[in-house]
């Protein structure tokens, strides 16, 4: 049976892991082979490397870090973060990505989508949706790392994106990003339940309880997280035990 | 010395890795002398049936493959392409393996699935039903990691099978061509051994 996948995301700005802090099991939680090699251990299923950095001459450190990452971690991953061409991508499969995540190049160029999924194939190409809930009870997309707000709903924007080649769909929701309070529900079920394609929810992770709900009731294919496995509030390998004993399918 | 052939396909550094990760040292080739001398082949893929058939045609390694004596391992589009017809781009493939290869049909997942099942397949699943030496040492549900649109069906040369949608080949053997639907390069501590086994051939 296809198991429900566990993910987590390491920010990395200038090469080196931006939240990693105090793993006593590993030699420097800076380093993002040391913490991926340590996540992969505990079984997770998959980890997703975001690119932080801000210049174009440091974004050089990232190919470097890919392929270290490649050479050394036997599960896939995902590296995202400022992809905006052709070449990017190519770089980064070439050197052992399994597959990138676009944003806010594929929104403001969507054809980008299909010349990434005709040039390396839709399986590894994942479109990254910042989203937020405004008053008015809709969720709209975000650009910029959820700077700039645009008035395109959601649901419209990802099911376009599929059209187009997107071979999964990274969900996040600014509402609950960072408030531990669980995973947004209503938005989550909605593109899982009328996409093809797989949804991987992330944003407001808090216990263990939230990732049972996001797969039960949501229907995601994924869960994302990212500060309560770095703080080690939550350790991978007893998060998919308890899913195990809540008739979750997952990896053991 | 362990060859991968070259074309123009996916995952190639991602299987060098691997077997760099297993002791084993390779190289990625299209030249015709180095891929008939080599011990072993490994025969990945990630991409379209169509254009990567057309690619081997006009090389001619579509009958250099065929011709092979050693162990040949293919690797998901590897394997598809090593059966004899694909639903994808309708395309005649290597016809190594009897088995035809379709696209799946999403349904919905019954309870204990936990949602709709899409396509592609895109994770973790278990494998069974071990008729070859590349499980040598795994246990029966093991886990690998699968990303795929379209299957092989279930047939004669069936070692091995995964549950998604449906029963289908996980893995296909006959003579010294050996072929796996999941990316053992990507399936942590379990594709290491199913490399080892398949280095291991005699």
């Amino acid at each position: 049976m296809l198991t429900k996948r566990i993910i987590p995301c390491l920010d990395i700005k200038d090469g080196r892991t931006v939240k990693g802090i105090n793993f006593e099991s590993i030699r420097d939680a800076g380093d993002p082979v040391e913490l991926a090699k340590l996540y992969s251990e505990q079984g997770a299923d998959e980890l997703v490397f975001l690119d932080i950095t801000a210049t174009i001459e440091k974004r050089k450190a990232l190919v470097e870090l890919v392929k270290r990452i490649a050479s050394d971690i036997n599960i896939p991953f995902t590296v995202g973060g400022g992809i905006s061409t052709v070449e990017d991508v190519a770089l980064l499969l070439q050197n052992g990505a399994d597959k990138v995540s676009v944003n806010t190049a594929a929104y403001k160029n969507p054809q980008l989508i299909k010349d990434l999924s005709d040039a390396f194939g839709s399986q590894c190409v994942v479109l990254a949706i910042d989203t937020k809930k405004e008053a008015d009870g809709q969720w709209y997309v975000y650009l910029d790392g959820g700077r700039t707000k645009t008035g395109t709903l959601t649901t419209g924007w990802a099911a376009k994106a599929v059209e187009l080649g997107a071979g999964e769909i990274l969900l996040t929701s600014m509402n609950n990003d960072g408030t531990r309070n669980g995973f947004a529900m209503d938005i989550t079920a909605q593109l899982s339940n009328t996409l093809p394609v797989p949804v991987i929810a992330s944003g407001g992770a808090g216990t263990m309880m939230h990732f049972k709900e996001v797969f039960q009731y949501a229907n995601a294919d994924a869960a994302l997280a990212a500060s309560i496995f770095h703080y080690k509030d939550i350790e991978i390998g007893s998060l998919k035990k308890y899913l195990a004993q809540q008739h979750i399918p997952v990896r053991l | 010395m362990i060859a991968i052939i070259k074309y123009n396909a996916g995952n190639v550094q991602s299987v060098q890795y691997a077997l760099q990760r297993i002791g084993a040292d390779s190289i990625v080739t299209d030249n015709v002398a180095e891929i008939t001398s080599a011990d072993k082949l490994i025969f990945p893929g990630v991409g379209h049936a169509s254009p990567a058939m057309q690619y081997l045609r006009e090389r001619k390694l579509d009958q250099l493959i065929i011709s092979l004596k050693q162990p040949v391992l293919g690797i998901c589009l590897g394997l598809q392409l090593m059966c004899k017809h694909s639903e994808e781009g309708n395309t005649q493939c290597l016809g190594i393996f009897d088995e035809a290869v379709k696209l799946f049909v999403p349904r919905e997942g019954t309870e204990s699935e936990v949602g709709k099942l899409k396509v592609p397949q895109i994770g973790w699943n278990n494998i069974y039903n071990f008729k070859s030496v590349l499980f040598d040492g795994l246990k029966e549900e093991d886990f690998v990691y699968a990303v795929h649109s379209y299957y092989a069906a279930l047939g004669n040369e069936t070692v091995a099978t995964t549950d998604y949608i449906h029963p289908y080949s996980a893995a296909l053997q006959k003579n010294n061509f050996y072929a796996v639907q999941f990316h053992p390069e990507k399936s942590g501590t379990v594709g290491e051994t199913i490399l080892k086994n398949f280095i291991n051939i005699s």
